[in-house]
């Protein structure tokens, strides 16, 4: 190729590059971290300072929300790993050629319908008047009906569902790379099967394991929908604080700085998880 | 694997219960658009389909519900833009980092793929504050009035395309990766002009991945929340419309009509794409 068109054809390849990095990506990312600097003391005149970090500190509610928010991702991921590791093994490993594809399948449709058709389908169930309440009536199991909404098992419930594809997904992938022989090789040695699992299967699967741990946590911790839908307009959750200071009270100062501490929190999060295991972010998350 | 009898019964009854839990929200969602009833709730009053078509108030059909309607109208537009634009940048961006050498390049990689964890309603945020910086400064210093820079239609679609041009990237990327550059060069030595090779021999090879990413850009946008709840303005899209309902008036069936209408539709598009993706002959 001639070298000046080599030249204009990777400056054509670079600009929508640059043109969506630079627009929809940094400059928006310096925008709110510019706003977050910034404190009102007029109208139309501003300084620059860290007071709205202070408030944010020196504010228990906003503080405690985002404790909460963190302490109830962990708790999610935590849960979708414990009660995903069995079914993503069960497909990679225990079911036969054929099955395999289907529960694979099956695993995938959930994500093909919005997050908010699947948090209707649990208020549906849930609610007083629900499907789960009415049954456990009919059936003579409890006296009156039961509203089981708006506590924080159910968001929980509802968290691990919306999130739980994220974990199984990585997890078969790698866990199908996996060699029977090793798995027999550690039995012939004389392994227990709780040996076999954490000395072979779980080293083996470590990679998956921090890519859906990552995936899940940073859904979880930047949802919105289901804290708020299955755990009532008051589940002080923290995506929920940041629309409130932009939408509700239109404080942008504020909300800005809500959204730096939240963006700055689960980049730490998701640094801290791939450094510990020694992973990068192209191999897990970009990984097909 | 050595294993007794009854704790793979176990483990096989485990697995069935986890299917249940997957499937249980989407059944109760589906179900009760076709019970005959004001609330979507037991008991089971009968069938109907008057959810879907009924003209009257108090069972106001989905067919006759303006919002709901308008609200699908404005989802379907944005994500046939917002799925066009994800799929033309990520085609470039494909070819910009499969094929090309330039300095920073891995630096620029990780960047790309960033948006992916930058949880969706800071995109949102982000992309409001930028915008109205932006229109209050030429408001301000030039007394222009740049409405589209405001929340609506075009916030949406910029919010939504931030982070699908990761996803549409790394899908095409993954194609071009598989196609065997000696294709390329032989279409060169038998004469064929560097457009015409692209036109007739690699984009053809790449058509399948740039279509499922299209359809993967398409359903994420229709059911975007997040980035959308931040820059919606008077013309909602459809998941706003529905979550409005859902948390002021007490919802009707027409909420899970409505459900039922996402799940087929985004079922047989995911379908189509799977099929697409499959080879068509062996090898």
């Amino acid at each position: 190729m001639p070298r000046g068109a080599g030249r204009l054809s990777l400056f054509l390849l670079f600009t929508p590059f640059l043109l969506w990095i630079v627009l929809l990506i940094v400059l928006p990312q310096i925008g709110i971290g510019y706003v977050s600097l910034r404190e009102k003391v007029g109208i139309n005149q501003y300084e620059f300072g860290l007071k709205n970090y202070l408030d944010f500190v020196g504010e228990p509610i906003y503080r405690n929300t985002l404790l909460r928010t963190a302490w109830m991702s962990i708790l999610v991921t935590a849960c979708a790993l414990v009660i995903g590791f069995p079914v993503a093994y069960y497909i990679a490993k225990v079911a036969g050629e054929r099955s395999r594809a289907t529960l694979f399948l099956m695993c995938l449709i959930p994500l093909w319908v919005s997050d908010l058709v699947r948090a209707y389908g649990w208020i549906v169930l849930l609610r007083e008047t629900g499907v789960v309440s009415s049954v456990l009536l009919r059936l003579g199991i409890i006296g009156e009906p039961v509203e089981m909404l708006y506590n924080d098992v159910t968001v929980v419930i509802g968290l691990v569902y919306t999130v739980i594809l994220f974990m199984i997904v990585p997890l078969v992938s790698t866990l199908q790379g996996m060699d029977n022989a090793l798995l027999e090789a550690g039995y012939n040695l004389g392994g227990s099967r709780l040996t076999v699992f954490r000395r072979i299967i779980v080293p083996y699967a470590m990679p998956g394991i921090v890519a859906g741990c990552i995936i899940t946590f940073m859904l979880t911790a930047g949802s919105y929908l289901t804290p708020i839908l299955l755990g009532g307009k008051n589940s002080s959750w923290f995506t929920e604080q940041i629309y409130n200071q932009f939408i509700t009270r239109y404080n942008w100062e504020a909300g800005a700085t809500f959204g730096v501490v939240l963006l700055v929190f689960t980049s730490l999060v998701v640094w801290v998880g791939l450094w510990v295991t020694g992973q990068s972010l192209a191999t897990t998350v970009a990984k097909d | 694997m050595p294993s007794s009898p009854t704790l793979r019964w176990v483990y096989r009854a485990y697995v069935v219960i986890f299917f249940l839990y997957l499937i249980a929200p989407l059944l109760a969602a589906g179900a009760f658009a076709f019970n005959d009833s004001l609330f979507p709730s037991l008991p089971w009053r009968g069938f109907t389909l008057d959810w879907f078509f009924s003209p009257t108030e108090p069972k106001l059909g989905l067919l006759h519900d303006t919002r709901l309607l308008r609200g699908m109208g404005n989802s379907l537009y944005i994500g046939l833009i917002v799925a066009a634009l994800a799929v033309a940048a990520g085609t470039t961006n494909a070819f910009l980092f499969e094929r090309r050498q330039f300095p920073f390049k891995s630096a620029l990689y990780i960047l790309m793929i960033v948006p992916l964890v930058i949880p969706g309603v800071i995109l949102g945020i982000s992309i409001l504050v930028f915008a109205s910086m932006i229109a209050n400064f030429a408001d301000r210093q030039m007394g222009l009035f740049i409405t589209w820079l405001r929340p609506g239609i075009p916030l949406i679609v910029f919010g939504q395309v931030a982070f699908l041009t990761t996803i549409t990237s790394l899908v095409i990327a993954a194609r071009l990766k598989k196609f065997d550059i000696a294709l390329e060069e032989a279409a060169l030595n038998l004469g064929a002009s560097r457009l015409r090779v692209l036109t007739t021999v690699t984009l053809p090879f790449l058509f399948p991945a740039m279509f499922s990413a299209f359809i993967v850009a398409f359903l994420v946008s229709f059911e975007n929340f997040n980035t959308t709840l931040m820059l919606v303005g008077s013309d909602a899209p459809l998941t706003i419309v529905m979550y409005d309902r859902m948390v002021k008036a007490g919802s009707t069936p027409v909420l899970n009509a409505v459900s039922v209408v996402l799940m087929l539709g985004s079922g047989l598009l995911a379908l189509a794409s799977v099929l697409i993706q499959r080879p068509r002959r062996a090898g």
